[in-house]
């Protein structure tokens, strides 16, 4: 076991290069400035490509390139530069590209602030950008989870042929946490489809244009069912004291964190209340959210935006009980006691 | 019997969209020689982004990617870096190469990376039929400019060679044309430097083809031709641009001078 002191940005590039990522091409953006230094730094130390790119756009597309030729390729960034990279992620959903992307959220619309946010929570879960797609999404809510997470995004990138977005923001970003640094990926997956040069082969293309009438038709439906097959296997969420919980808080991410401590000082005052994380924001684990809920008499939604996500847990819940929101958009982090407040309003 | 003539092991035999007369596959049609001639092949990708050649994944019988609008260098870029040992290569118009993707052809450049642009100037959007392109010429007709192209109203031509030469990291750069036999020749001549620039690791290298749409200038072949020769050429000069290739070391190629 190594237990290390990191930032968010640093356990999260640590992440990658344990999941044999060599190459990471990014762009200036604060809250997540630290993840291009650190990279400029550990890349070449691990034999890898780092590339300060001119733009997100261009980073993006760069990725694409790298994951074209077969390798293991990611790029960070924060909000206005994820709206830049999503012409770059449509393009890999439709080109079926694995390849890793890092949000650290801040708060928008527009230039906004530097502060921490979920508002990305619409842009990450329903494609992000043009086109019939979806991206799976990771909410890590420790500086741990997100090592974890963006060396598993790796896995899953390849294992289903694409995009994986890793959805933090500037408060897990930026805190320092004792990491346990206990993942290493030996053996990396084959790419037979891969952009090397047609040595005894016939050659290889990479593309997303269908011209001939219903050949994207057909492409649409494959990835489709591709997205279903993720849907079945791959939702993640996390529950604690949901057992006899009478009030469900549903939350993710740094919020969902800040809410388990909120349910602690709920407890202690005899409310039975119990918190639900999804872990995966897409898919989103409607059913065992389903389920909680007939149990429960109320849902509070908490989130770092205006709601965004209580449109998932409607959804999941059908409108059949009562679902109350808590949020602070524009770079609020609510305290737990301020969470608690809520709590005992309801 | 002797074969005097054949399609290049580098071309596939599918069928086209291009036009009658179309200037790219001329110019498809040199790249693949090139390829061949220099027995790269195997280890060649290629990256073609949107414009009328974007499906050239169909037509080079080699590993090739389709890119987004003017993102091709950032991708051969990801290609390139991660295969150093690969030759990569971009195939772009000049609506996508100085106009949308002018950021990311500017810091490849500037970058030098070890790429070879094959840049086709047919001074307008051909793809999406004909609107002014950032290479129209002064009084040009086109689409959106349909009483000529003004200064006033649209600004001036742009000279991609002239604007990559004043950038250290250039390497080769040269302005051909396929307006005549002895041209399409030299056209050649200059790609296979540029492909030879990238396997010798030196840098940075961009030829710049002028060629037809007869479609879209509404013109016939014989006049387009015509017109490359006798008006395109009076904007864009052919030459070499920059060659720095028989510079060796960095501090020879920081001394380099533009060999035009
Ligand atoms: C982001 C984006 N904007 C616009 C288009 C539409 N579009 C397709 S091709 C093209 C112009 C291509 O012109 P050029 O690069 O000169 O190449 P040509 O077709 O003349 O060979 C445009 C504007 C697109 N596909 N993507």
């Amino acid at each position: 076991m190594r237990k290390v002191l990191l930032s968010g940005c640093e356990a999260s590039a640590e992440g990658a290069l344990a999941a044999g990522c060599r190459f990471y091409a990014g762009y200036p953006i604060t809250p997540q400035n630290r993840f291009p230094e650190y990279m400029s730094e550990r890349m070449p130390e691990e034999g890898g490509v780092f590339i300060q790119a001119e733009s997100e756009i261009s980073a993006i597309n760069m990725v694409y390139g790298a994951a074209a030729a077969g390798m293991r390729a990611m790029t960070s960034s924060a909000s206005p530069g994820i709206s830049l990279k999503q012409e770059g992620i449509s393009y890999l959903a439709g080109a079926e590209l694995p390849a890793v992307i890092v949000n650290m959220n801040r708060a928008g619309p527009g230039l906004g602030d530097v502060t921490p946010s979920q508002s990305d929570y619409f842009q990450s879960t329903r494609g992000g950008g043009h086109g019939d797609y979806r991206t799976i999404v990771l909410a890590p809510w420790s500086v741990q989870e997100i090592y974890e997470f963006t060396y598993k995004a790796f896995d899953l990138a390849d294992k289903y042929r694409t995009p994986v977005i890793v959805h933090s923001d500037g408060v897990t970003a930026q805190i320092m946490e004792s990491v346990d640094l206990h993942l290493h990926r030996k053996r990396l997956p084959e790419k037979k489809w891969a952009l090397t040069g047609c040595r005894e082969r016939l050659p290889n293309s990479v593309r997303s244009l269908a011209l001939t009438p219903g050949v994207l038709e057909t492409h649409n439906w494959a990835l489709a069912g591709k997205y279903r097959k993720i849907s079945l296997r791959e939702t993640r969420h996390s529950k604690y004291m949901c057992d006899d919980a009478n009030l469900l808080v549903v939350s993710f991410g740094t919020c969902a964190r800040i809410c388990h401590d909120a349910i602690l000082m709920a407890r202690a005052a005899g409310i039975k209340a119990g918190l639900f994380r999804p872990v995966t924001l897409w898919p989103f684990p409607y059913e065992e959210l389903a389920k909680l809920a007939g149990k429960a008499k109320k849902i509070f939604v908490v989130e770092m935006n205006m709601g965004q996500m209580i449109d998932d847990v409607k959804i999941a819940v059908k409108n059949n009980i009562r679902i109350f929101f808590y949020g602070r958009p524009g770079g609020g982090v609510p305290s737990s006691e301020e969470i608690f407040r809520e709590i005992k309003k309801i | 019997m002797k074969t005097i003539y054949k399609r290049p092991l580098s071309l596939t035999s599918n069928t086209t969209i291009f036009c009658p007369g179309c200037g790219h596959g001329i110019v498809q049609r040199v790249v693949a020689e090139v390829i061949d001639e220099l027995g790269i092949r195997e280890k060649t990708v290629g990256v073609a982004p949107v414009g009328c050649s974007v499906l050239s994944y169909d037509y080079f019988n080699l590993d090739c990617s389709e890119s987004a609008h003017g993102r091709a260098p950032a991708v051969a870029t990801g290609i390139k870096r991660s295969l150093p040992g690969r030759i990569v290569f971009t195939y772009q118009g000049d609506g996508d190469l100085a106009a949308i993707g002018t950021a990311e052809i500017v810091h490849a450049a500037a970058r030098s990376e070890n790429i070879t642009v094959v840049f086709v100037n047919n001074a307008v959007y051909g793809m999406t039929k004909g609107q002014l392109a950032p290479t129209s010429l002064i009084g040009q007709k086109t689409t959106t400019t349909k009483r000529g192209r003004t200064a006033e109203a649209n600004g001036y031509p742009i000279r991609v060679c002239e604007l990559l030469a004043a950038l250290e990291g250039s390497i080769y750069l040269e302005r051909t044309t396929i307006g005549s036999v002895p041209e399409i020749i030299r056209t050649k001549r200059a790609i296979k430097k540029a492909f030879t620039c990238q396997m010798e690791g030196k840098g940075f290298s961009l030829v710049e083809v002028l060629a037809n749409c007869p479609t879209n200038w509404k013109m016939t072949v014989p006049e387009s031709f015509r017109w490359i020769n006798e008006v395109m050429t009076v904007t864009f000069p052919p030459g070499v641009y920059k060659d720095k290739t028989a510079f060796d070391t960095e501090s020879e190629k920081k001394e380099g001078t533009p060999g035009k």
